[in-house]
């Protein structure tokens, strides 16, 4: 490999990091807000695949790309309202809702989104970083999806809202003990709910993400599980918003990879590559979970560690 | 004033006649009972590719009198096409099935059409073998590689980089022929052309084929093929990128209209029709139906606005000469990317040649492993 291909490689492991990484970071920060709230939503696969349904049916009907994202995550958050209006009622488990909602999500959406397939939508525009650049593959790799400044500038918000704001300690603590807050008189259900429907909402601009800007278009296989990935990410970020950031961009890029190196020839074991995002995870996992901080992070209430 | 003569008089009913012997169907459905016919697609019917090709064929298969049509679609290649296939056949009364994706073939319509000895079982693609499949399955498919060498051609005319890109999904034989035919038009042209591959692994992965696209397009790669089930993600990118790109399955011309060039299409009816014609006449099961651009089983797209007065002449010729059957694409020699002699000097393996359908090589001037 010359050093040419190898810049080429590189560069565009680090824009597909960002195209890729894009629905990875808001489904994962939804996730995060959810949970730090005490509760699961494995539904934010279906939630993904349905607000990237609605999010292009809107786009596609009002002819702009911005109310396509507002109705992604409008779709999402009313999903998410579902799942916790639900897993409010007694003995309900999160799980097996989460699941329940997750093939509602796809299975709606299918239906739904029969004649949305051909058509093609407007899109959220690019901005475009890479103009300093002569080289195309810097400006292509530099052509960045509009949502994820936001992505990043919320991811910062959260982060800083969870430690230093009355609304991010009040989730955090209906997420780490619900008989404090019940004891302090905060409604853990109404808390629980508005951070499942935030969620939700925050997820559904993934979902936008993926219908109107990559690959830009309706299809019934456009999330192939990555909705699920980024459920598993927040435990990887352990529950940290920055974190969550770094890990959607890291597998985003180990996503990105398998192409990139087929691309400039070097094609053997590509079904290894594809692997990558899996493997990474399992890795990272076995890594950092040592018996003696098992699951540092984790909101006491969820209900792997109550 | 023009009159009426005997000749003319002869050559209209003469024409009358001919039109009815072209009708077949028609005066066949009279006599026949209504046969139920089962479709099963592996993704959505409106994909722009694969799944429409065939689900435009069903539509003009459905108006004939007598034929009722049940399908089903996103039926994934595991045990539930079996499910798929054993449900048509009791519930629906389907005594014919076309089973339409590769991955349906083997073990899951063999062991369906074992259970179902009285039932016909038409795949699309699969390696029909005398003597070890039964002769109620058969399989049927086109020589789209006639188009995917059309393409290269138009490519290898466009292209300023010399570089081409193929989106493909998994490296089984019809993939890597048609990457091989692609190669092969477009270095016709130019011999320095090399096409750069990325498998997806996947035969429907939108995030991955647009990545795909991207990165080939990082490499300087400025015309685009693929062989995926929904091209549309593909042509979208491309088209995003400023590249050119060369349709497949169906025509995406609608949906970058500058950008398309031409396209390598389906057009599977007159091979269902012949297949469903047997089924009805109680002749025997067509085990094995192949054709491709003199059969009419493939087309090609109308060439886009930007394509040059060359590309187009250069294209329309080796197309007649196909339509002829005077051109055989896998003439010797032929090498493969590592050097390797695969088809030797002089030898020619015609469209029909099984061997070509048992394809596990790339040839000289593609850029990937398989």
């Amino acid at each position: 490999m010359t050093p040419d291909v190898l810049f080429d490689v590189v560069i565009g492991v680090i824009g597909g990091a960002v195209r890729v990484g894009a629905p990875f970071l808001f489904v994962s920060l939804g996730e995060c807000i959810t949970e730090k709230a005490g509760r699961i939503n494995l539904g934010l696969e279906g939630v993904l695949v349905f607000s990237a349904m609605a999010g292009f049916a809107g786009a596609y009907w009002s002819g702009s790309p911005w109310i396509g994202v507002l109705a992604a995550g409008a779709s999402g958050a009313l999903l998410a309202l579902l799942h916790g209006l639900a897993c409010s009622l007694t003995r309900v488990n999160d799980i097996a809702m989460g699941i329940a909602i997750m093939l509602l999500g796809a299975g709606l959406a299918f239906y739904l989104g029969k004649p949305l397939i051909q058509p093609q939508a407007p899109q959220i525009p690019s901005i475009f970083l890479g103009e300093w650049s002569t080289s195309p593959t810097v400006r292509a790799a530099l052509s960045i999806n509009a949502l994820f400044p936001f992505g990043i500038v919320l991811a910062i918000v959260m982060a800083w809202a969870f430690a230093n704001t009355r609304w991010g300690l009040v989730i955090r603590m209906v997420g780490d003990s619900a008989d404090a807050a019940r004891a302090q008189g905060t409604s853990v259900t109404a808390v629980r709910v508005a951070a499942t429907v935030a969620g939700g909402f925050i997820a559904g601009l993934g979902g936008a993400s993926l219908s109107l800007y990559y690959p830009g278009s309706w299809n019934e296989g456009l999330s192939s599980g990555q909705g699920l990935i980024a459920v598993a990410l927040v435990i990887f970020a352990r529950w940290r918003p920055l974190n969550c950031l770094w890990a959607a961009l890291l597998f985003g890029g180990a996503g990105a990879i398998g192409p990139a190196l087929q691309s400039a020839g070097i094609g053997g074991g590509y079904y290894l590559f594809a692997a990558l995002p899996y493997a990474l995870t399992l890795l990272i996992l076995v890594v950092t979970c040592s018996p003696a901080r098992t699951l540092k992070g984790a909101p006491m209430e969820l209900g792997m560690s109550r | 004033m023009y009159m009426w003569n005997r000749r003319d008089w002869l050559r209209a009913t003469g024409a009358l006649g001919a039109g009815a012997l072209a009708l077949p169907w028609s005066r066949l459905a009279l006599g026949q009972a209504p046969i139920t016919i089962g479709f099963i697609y592996v993704g959505p019917r409106d994909d722009f590719g694969y799944n429409q090709a065939h689900a435009e064929a069903v539509a003009e298969i459905k108006k004939l009198p007598g034929i009722k049509a049940v399908e089903e679609e996103n039926v994934p290649e595991t045990q539930s096409v079996q499910k798929s296939m054993q449900g048509m056949i009791s519930q629906d009364g389907a005594t014919l099935l076309f089973p339409t994706s590769f991955g349906y073939f083997d073990p899951h319509m063999l062991a369906v059409a074992a259970k179902n000895s009285n039932v016909r079982f038409a795949h699309c693609g699969g390696m029909w073998t005398e003597g070890k499949h039964p002769k109620n399955t058969g399989s049927f498919f086109g020589y789209i590689d006639e188009g995917q060498y059309l393409n290269g051609v138009v490519a290898g005319h466009m292209s300023k980089s010399k570089k081409i890109g193929f989106v493909a999904a998994k490296p089984i034989p019809q993939v890597l022929r048609n990457i091989n035919a692609f190669t092969m038009g477009a270095r016709s042209v130019d011999p320095k052309i090399t096409t750069s591959v990325v498998f997806t692994g996947e035969w429907s992965m939108p995030v991955k084929e647009a990545e795909a696209t991207n990165s080939l397009a990082d490499q300087g790669v400025d015309v685009f093929t693929m062989h995926v089930d929904g091209p549309k993600v593909v042509v979208e990118t491309a088209a995003k990128r400023n590249a050119m790109v060369c349709g497949y399955h169906a025509s995406q011309a609608k949906l970058a209209p500058k950008a398309y060039l031409t396209g390598a299409e389906w057009n599977w009816s007159s091979a269902y029709r012949a297949i469903i014609d047997a089924a009805r006449t109680g002749k025997p099961h067509p085990n094995f139906v192949r054709g491709g651009l003199k059969e009419g089983f493939i087309k090609t797209s109308a060439y886009g606005p930007s394509v040059s007065e060359a590309a187009r002449k250069n294209a329309d010729a080796i197309k007649a000469r196909m339509m002829s059957g005077k051109f055989d694409i896998f003439a010797g020699e032929i090498k493969d990317n590592t050097g390797k002699v695969v088809i030797a000097k002089g030898a020619v393996q015609k469209q029909t040649d099984l061997e070509l359908e048992k394809m596990g090589y790339l040839v000289e001037g593609v850029i990937g492993k398989v």
